[in-house]
């Protein structure tokens, strides 16, 4: 499993973990039942602190892309569609903002937006 | 389990004040000491070993209180490292070990001689020939050939080459792969602290100005730049330091309280305790 962690840029660091785990099992690079690095291995090979580590898993734990089994380690949970639709929609969250901060920056409202869209949608027609 | 509780903590030397100091250390983690000269690193380190009396408040290290009889026994689990290695001149290497099986119960010479051969150290040259660095590599050979569950620097990697002192960071972060291992090393050098440290306590002028998690401070602050009206009309509080030249100005902020069109850069350690200090300074 690849984990680029970038000082560049400018998403804390737990979340870029989250975020790369989540796309590996997303597009199936990590398979369901699959063993996960310990938080401790994974800190110490990042080189990042481990709260930053155990933070992550905490987050992948609690939206359920992760199980873990007491004093064996952390594995990949079972897919499910509810699972991927949730991990889509978060990245559409995601992008959304990116765009509102975009338009604010050069006083787009949402009205403009949205046209902006149905144009975008209206081409693939 | 906490390896390193400090409770109201003071110390007072004619002109310097170390004023109620707390803190503790989670055992697993990693603590970068940062402050100026004299900012009370080196008296704080001393105090947690109690080489110096100190004049109010409680420590316990490694879950024993370090004026309780039973800290002699402690001290073979903490690996010391003062700012000057100070060994006899003529040893070397070699003999060095013997004397250290000696000295400590948990020896480990084999360890001990597989250090020296990542650190490159020659095994009979004397000590008094050896640059500053090989000094430095030697001293942290020994404090971790002892099966040490805590390591306590003092200014171990200043003076030092970036490629040594990234050798060292390496072994401290190879040290805490374990979960019952602890460091904790002071350094001006604030990039170092950066690059490895778990938390960050900031010491000024004999306070404790700051100790929070490293990722989180990174995470809370931001640096913003704007012109001096722009700045004027942000909500005090989001402000954490400002530097106002006649061209703009340059602000340390809190990330959380910035509406979001204005553009923030990410900070650094170095910036977030200059910034800081500088407020701090100014407070007083």
């Amino acid at each position: 499993m690849n984990i680029i962690i970038s000082n560049a840029n400018d998403k804390p660091i737990y979340e870029q973990i989250t975020t790369q785990v989540k796309n590996a099992i997303l597009s199936g690079r990590l398979q369901p039942g699959e063993g996960l690095p310990s938080i401790r291995a994974l800190a110490k090979d990042l080189r990042v602190s481990v709260i930053t580590t155990k933070r992550a898993y905490d987050e992948l734990e609690k939206a359920g892309y992760l199980y873990t089994v007491p004093g064996k380690g952390c594995y990949v949970a079972e897919k499910n569609t509810q699972l991927v639709r949730e991990g889509y929609l978060t990245q559409i969250e995601e992008h959304m903002t990116d765009i509102l901060t975009l338009a604010a920056g050069c006083g787009l409202s949402v009205e403009d937006l949205t046209e902006m869209l149905r144009l975008l949608a209206g081409q693939d027609q | 389990m906490n390896a390193i509780e400090c409770r109201n903590l003071t110390k007072t030397y004619q002109g310097f004040t170390l004023e109620d100091i707390n803190f503790s250390v989670p055992a697993g983690c990693i603590l970068g000491l940062v402050g100026e000269n004299g900012a009370g690193k080196s008296t704080t380190l001393k105090l947690l070993m109690n080489a110096i009396p100190r004049d109010g408040g409680e420590i316990s290290i490694l879950g024993t209180d370090n004026r309780s009889p039973d800290f002699l026994h402690t001290k073979e689990d903490i690996g010391v490292v003062l700012d000057e290695a100070c060994f006899p001149e003529i040893i070397t290497p070699k003999e060095l070990g013997k004397v250290m099986g000696f000295t400590y119960a948990n020896w480990d010479q084999a360890r001990y001689e597989t250090y020296l051969t990542r650190f490159r150290i020659p095994m009979d040259k004397k000590f008094k020939e050896f640059s500053r660095g090989m000094k430095m590599k030697l001293a942290i050979a020994v404090a971790l050939s002892h099966h040490a569950r805590l390591l306590l620097l003092d200014e171990a990697t200043s003076g030092l080459d970036p490629m040594i002192r990234d050798e060292i960071l390496d072994v401290f972060n190879d040290f805490t792969r374990e979960e019952d291992h602890t460091v904790v090393f002071s350094s001006h050098i604030v990039s170092d602290l950066e690059k490895i440290c778990d938390y960050i306590a900031f010491l000024h002028h004999g306070r404790l100005v700051l100790f929070e998690e490293k990722d989180r401070l990174l995470e809370e602050y931001a640096l913003i730049k704007l012109t001096a009206d722009q700045l004027s009309e942000l909500d005090p509080a989001a402000v954490a330091g400002k530097k106002v030249t006649a061209y703009g100005a340059e602000a340390l902020v809190r990330r959380n309280l910035i509406p979001a069109h204005f553009t923030t850069e990410r900070t650094n350690l170095e910036d977030i305790i200059l910034f800081l200090a500088q407020e701090g300074g100014a407070q007083q």
